[in-house]
Order: C-alpha cells, then structure tokens, then sequence
C-alpha cells in the first residue's frame, strides 16, 4: 500500500500444506535493498527459489552497476524471470514494493506468468487476495502518513485473513520511509 | 504409514521415526531405519517412496562427507539443510524425489535446530515437526504439550505419547519406532520402541 513517500507491505505468517498448518512464523516479505522489498505468494518452494534467484541477479547487477536496482527495474528483471518459464511455471505471484527515484513509492503486482500489474494505491496477492481487494478499496485513502497507513494495512490484511482458511496464523508489516524501516508483527486470530 | 517426527529441545533434538518397511499390503521388514546419522553431530530423519529415501539420503550424507574432506571442517546444519533443499529444487523439475527430510543438528555455538524439508523443496527451520499420517496426531500432542527448553526426559515423554497416540489412533499403525538424539556429544541412537519384534534369523 502506498502512502505520502512511503510504504508498507504485509503479508501473514501461516506455512501450510492444504490443510495442515507447518509453521507459524515463516517469513515472506524479503529485502532486495534497504528501499526494495518483495512479498512472495504461493508455492512456498517456488518463492524460496525464486527469492534466491532474484538475490543473485540483484547482487550481480550491484557489481557491475555499483548501485541498487530502481523498482521499476527490478519489477521487470522479475517478470522477464517469471516469463521464462512460460509453459512450466513457478508457482507464485509476487508483490513489488520500493521507493524510487525522488522517494516516490513504486508497487506492482505480478502472477505467476509475469503479467505486471502496476498500481498508484495498493496491490494484493495470495489465497485471499479477493478479501483483500475489498478490505483495501473500502479503507485506502490517498496520502497517508506513517502511522495512518501501518493501522490501514494492518486492518485490511487481519480482517481478509480472517475470512480465508488458508491464510492467517499472525501478520507482519513492514513500513518504509525515506528515513527509516519499521517491522511489526501483528496479533491476529491463531486459527 | 510411514511417521517421522521431532522435536529440539535444551541443548538437543531428538528425531524419531517408524520402521517399518511395507509395499502395500505387505511388511517386508519392521526394523528398517530411516534416521540416518549423517556425521557426527546431524540427523536425517526421511520418509516417503523407499527406493528415493535411501538414494537421496545416501547422496546427501555422501556429500557431507566429502565437503568435510575437501575443507578440514564440517558442515553447519543450516548449511546442509540449505544444500539439501538446493537438491530437491533442482531435481523438482526433471525428475523429482518423493521424500520428506527432518535434518537435525548440532553446531557449537549455535546450539541444536531442526529444519523441515518437504518432498516439493519447501525448508523452514521449526522446533517441532512431524510427517506422514502420524503428523495428524504428533503435531497436535507437540502443540499442547511442547514447550521451549525441554529436558531430556521430558522429551522423551512427549516422544513416547506421541508414539502411543499413532499406536492407539492409526488403523495400520506401524509397530515399531526407533528415537536418535543429536546434542553437544554427537548424533546417535537413543532407543527403540518395538511391540514386534523381528525374530533373529539363524545363520546357515
């Protein structure tokens, strides 16, 4: 979600297999740099690989660039990655959030085939991703601050989660600023 | 059917598993261990197809060996859990391995972990952890009675329980189990839980 010069990105903490939880505390959101995150979606093998594909390419780009992937860079390196694999895809849909040239927040979304999704207010991805479309459209306003868009983001994922089966077990929001990188866990409905 | 699961506790893990050997209606032998001990001081709790159980784990112990060979010093379980899943990803695409690994390890200075790997390459580092049908029962005894830093004993209690609960509560619940502990002094067997035991055979 974006907020005024800045963001947040959410995501839930549940590791499952259809209906048996695993894991309570598995980590989706990654950092590419200190200004470019990327939450992972779906196949939790599928977002491991690709997350380590996408830290190798990033890390090769800053040796021989010497500095750090633009968003928009970044965001298509992904979806040129997930297109490769046209017809034996991997399986998961990712979220793009960074702040960009100027610290203009920049978000995209993307499924599983790397059709890029770019928006100005909020993307979603996941299980609940319906859920999530209403709970952000009803409660999204543009140019929030900090502390107003982390309680807008936290609402909208814990109570989407709680309407999907599959999604939930606890949240995790991190918020960026051009100054500062804040993570939160939220306490939701263990269930 | 096939059970594996484990637990870390203060300064050990524990990883136990059944044995049984069965192709479909049949048990071929009930003292088949499937916790390898893949150097000194790590665990490989497997289950899943048998012919892909003792190749991939024999191809990861193999390699554990020869990095220790190659560079004086052995692997972290972190390390080998990562090597493991690099494996499973790898080959998931071409010709996949049906097999679901518990790694337990102790490294000095970072005490004991456990990492669950599942047969699609999915790793996660966890505390407790269970495969199979036995799962549905152990992970629901660990949840209500597990707690961080648990004493030898009291783990083995949990063990235990959670091996009476597959007895009592899976309709073809294997027999036998075998227990392995990992912990500051090394990776070796603790017990075995046998209700049949497999008679010895005579030498011809």
């Amino acid at each position: 979600m974006v907020g005024k010069n800045c963001f947040a990105i959410a995501s839930d903490r549940r590791l499952g297999v259809q209906l048996q939880t695993v894991a309570t505390d598995f980590q989706r959101v990654f950092k590419i740099h200190d200004r470019l995150y990327i939450g992972l979606s779906g196949l939790a093998t599928d977002a491991q690989t690709m997350y380590q594909k996408l830290v190798f390419r990033h890390k090769l780009y800053q040796l021989r660039e010497e500095r750090d992937m633009k968003p928009q860079t970044f965001a298509s390196l992904v979806s040129a990655l997930l297109y490769e694999k046209r017809f034996g895809p991997f399986f998961c849909q990712p979220v793009i959030a960074g702040l960009g040239d100027n610290d203009e927040p920049f978000i995209c979304t993307m499924d599983c085939l790397g059709a890029k999704e770019l928006a100005k207010d909020f993307v979603v991805s996941g299980t609940a991703s319906e859920s999530l479309y209403g709970a952000c459209e009803s409660m999204y306003k543009p140019d929030m601050e900090p502390e107003e868009l982390f309680e807008t983001i936290s609402q909208a994922l814990l109570s989407s989660v709680d309407r999907d089966c599959l999604s939930g077990w606890g949240g995790y929001v991190l918020l960026v600023t051009p100054t500062e990188v804040q993570e939160k866990m939220l306490k939701g409905r263990m269930d | 059917m096939e059970c594996v699961f484990g637990l870390v506790g203060k300064g050990f893990a524990i990883v136990a598993a059944d044995t049984s050997a069965v192709h479909s209606i049949l048990v071929h032998k009930s003292n088949e261990d499937k916790v390898m001990v893949l150097d000194s001081h790590k665990l490989l709790g497997a289950s899943g197809e048998p012919g892909d159980r003792v190749q991939f784990t024999e191809y990861i112990q193999k390699n554990v060996h020869l990095y220790q060979f190659r560079n004086g010093i052995p692997l972290t379980t972190a390390a080998t859990a990562n090597f493991t899943r690099g494996e499973l990803a790898t080959a998931l695409r071409k010709n996949p391995y049906s097999v679901n690994i518990l790694l337990a390890g102790y490294d000095k200075g970072v005490g004991p972990s456990m990492y669950y790997i599942d047969y699609i390459a999915t790793m996660h580092k966890i505390e407790k952890g269970a495969f199979g049908y036995g799962s549905y029962f152990c992970l629901s005894m660990m949840d209500r009675l597990y707690h961080p830093d648990m004493s030898i004993e009291e783990a083995i209690e949990l063990i235990d329980k959670c091996i009476i609960e597959i007895r009592t509560r899976l309709v073809v619940a294997p027999p036998n189990f075998v227990i392995k502990i990992v912990d500051q002094d090394g990776a070796r067997e603790y017990a075995w839980r046998e209700s049949i035991k497999s008679p010895d055979v005579s030498m011809a």
